[in-house]
C-alpha cells in the first residue's frame, strides 16, 4: 500500500470519526436541553396581572407576554400592572424601561378594592365581575377582598348594588414606596 | 504550580488577547452595551474557550500528529469549536431564556471568535502540554471576560455623560477601547 493512501484515508476517518462524536454530543444536548415553546413568555405571563383587560391592545394578558417574548412589541403597555410590572419585564426582557402611560388626567397610585362588610349583603355580583377572582364569599353572606389578589381594576365597585366597595391605597410598606413625585417650586427656589 | 499561575498572569493581564493581541474584538464590541449581557458573554466564552482548547490539544496530540496530519489542524479544531458553541447555545437556552435574547447573534457567533481560534493555534505553536493548554485557554477566557466587564461598565458611564455629536455612539467606544489598550500595556514585560 502506498503512502499516500493510507495518510488520505487515515484523514478521512479521523474526520468522519470525529464527526460522528460531535455529531452525537450535538444530538444528546438537542434532547436534554430541549425548550418547549418559549420559557421567557411563560416568564413574563407570571408576573402579569391576569387580568385579561386587553389595555395593552392585546386580547389578554398571555398573548401580551408571547409578543414581548418576541420583542415585537413595548415594555410599558400593561396599565392595570403599572411600573412595578413594567421593570420586571424590562428585566425579563432585557429590553429599556418605559414609562408607564396612564391614559386617566392624573397619574393615580396603585389602590385595591375594599368591602364594607357592614353593608354588604351577599349578592355575589361583585364575585362575577372580579376577573382574578379575588374576591370571597357565598349568596347571602358577606363577602370580603383578598388584598394580595387584587389587581385595582376597579370592575367591582360599578355594580354593587349597596355601593359598599371602595377603591383605597395599601399602607406603604418598603415594596411600594416610591420617592414623592416632584412638586413646582416658587420661583426663587426652581432651578 | 509556579508556571501555570505565571500563565494566568500572562494571559489575563499582560498577554490579554483582547487588548493586547486584538483578538475577539467583535463581542467586544458588539456586546458591551450593558454590563450583564458582557458577563453572561464572558462566561459563556469562558466555558467555549476551555473546553475547546483542551479538546483541540486532544485532537491535535493524538489523532493529528501520529497520522501526520498537522496541516488540518484549522479545520479539525473548527470542528470542535463549533460542537463545543452549539452544545453551549443549548444550555444557554435552556437555562437562561433572557441571556439568550440578550446574546442574541453574537452566542453562535463564538464560534467565529478568532480568540478561541487563536488560543487553539497558539497551544499548538508553543508547544504547551495537556495542562498548560487549559489553563493557557482558561487564561485567555478570564481576561476576555475582565475586559468585557470592565469596558461595558465604562460605555455604561459614557451613555450618561455629555459627549460632543460627532463622538457620539461608535466612536467614543472605540477610543475608549483604544484608551484601555493602551492601560494595559502597562503590564507589558511583567511576564512573558
Amino acid at each position: 500500500m502506498e503512502e499516500w493512501f493510507i495518510s488520505i484515508t487515515a484523514a478521512i476517518l479521523i474526520f468522519v470519526g470525529l464527526a460522528i462524536v460531535f455529531g452525537l454530543l450535538l444530538g444528546y444536548a438537542a434532547v436534554r436541553f430541549k425548550v418547549e415553546g418559549n420559557p421567557m413568555a411563560e416568564q413574563i405571563d407570571k408576573i402579569l396581572p391576569q387580568t385579561q383587560c386587553g389595555q395593552c391592545t392585546f386580547p389578554g394578558c398571555k398573548p401580551y407576554a408571547e409578543a414581548l417574548a418576541k420583542g415585537e412589541t413595548e415594555v410599558n403597555l400593561c396599565i392595570p400592572g403599572g411600573t412595578d410590572t413594567m421593570i420586571l419585564i424590562s428585566e425579563i426582557t432585557g429590553l429599556e424601561p418605559k414609562e408607564v402611560e396612564v391614559t386617566e388626567a392624573e397619574h393615580k397610585p396603585k389602590e385595591t378594592a375594599f368591602i364594607d362588610e357592614d353593608v354588604c349583603i351577599g349578592c355575589v355580583l361583585c364575585i362575577k365581575a372580579c376577573p382574578v377572582d379575588a374576591i370571597l364569599g357565598a349568596t347571602k353572606l358577606m363577602h370580603t377582598v383578598i388584598q394580595s389578589e387584587c389587581t385595582g381594576c376597579d370592575k367591582c365597585a360599578p355594580v354593587c348594588p349597596v355601593d359598599c366597595i371602595d377603591m383605597r391605597a395599601p399602607p406603604v410598606s418598603l415594596e411600594n414606596w416610591q420617592w414623592p413625585e416632584p412638586t413646582i417650586k416658587s420661583e426663587g427656589e426652581a432651578k | 504550580m509556579q508556571e501555570y499561575v505565571l500563565i494566568l498572569i500572562s494571559t489575563v493581564l499582560v498577554n490579554n488577547f483582547v487588548l493586547v493581541k486584538f483578538l475577539g474584538l467583535c463581542p467586544f464590541m458588539g456586546v458591551s452595551k450593558k454590563t450583564d449581557a458582557a458577563l453572561g458573554m464572558g462566561l459563556a466564552t469562558t466555558f467555549v474557550l476551555t473546553l475547546s482548547s483542551v479538546l483541540s490539544y486532544i485532537i491535535f496530540n493524538y489523532l493529528l500528529q501520529p497520522f501526520g496530519l498537522e496541516y488540518l489542524q484549522t479545520i479539525a479544531f473548527i470542528l470542535a469549536i463549533a460542537a463545543v458553541v452549539g452544545f453551549t447555545e443549548m444550555a444557554v437556552h435552556k437555562t437562561s431564556p433572557t441571556l439568550y435574547q440578550v446574546l442574541g447573534i453574537y452566542l453562535p457567533l463564538i464560534t467565529t471568535n478568532c480568540a478561541v481560534l487563536g488560543v487553539a493555534l497558539l497551544n499548538v505553536t508553543e508547544n504547551n502540554n495537556f495542562l498548560e493548554s487549559a489553563f493557557f485557554g482558561f487564561g485567555a477566557a478570564v481576561g476576555f471576560t475582565l475586559v468585557m466587564v470592565l469596558f461595558a461598565s465604562l460605555r455604561e458611564r459614557i451613555d450618561a455623560s455629555d459627549v460632543p455629536a460627532p463622538f457620539k455612539g461608535a466612536p467614543i467606544a472605540l477610543i475608549t477601547a483604544g484608551l484601555m489598550s493602551m492601560a494595559f500595556m502597562g503590564f507589558g514585560g511583567m511576564v512573558h
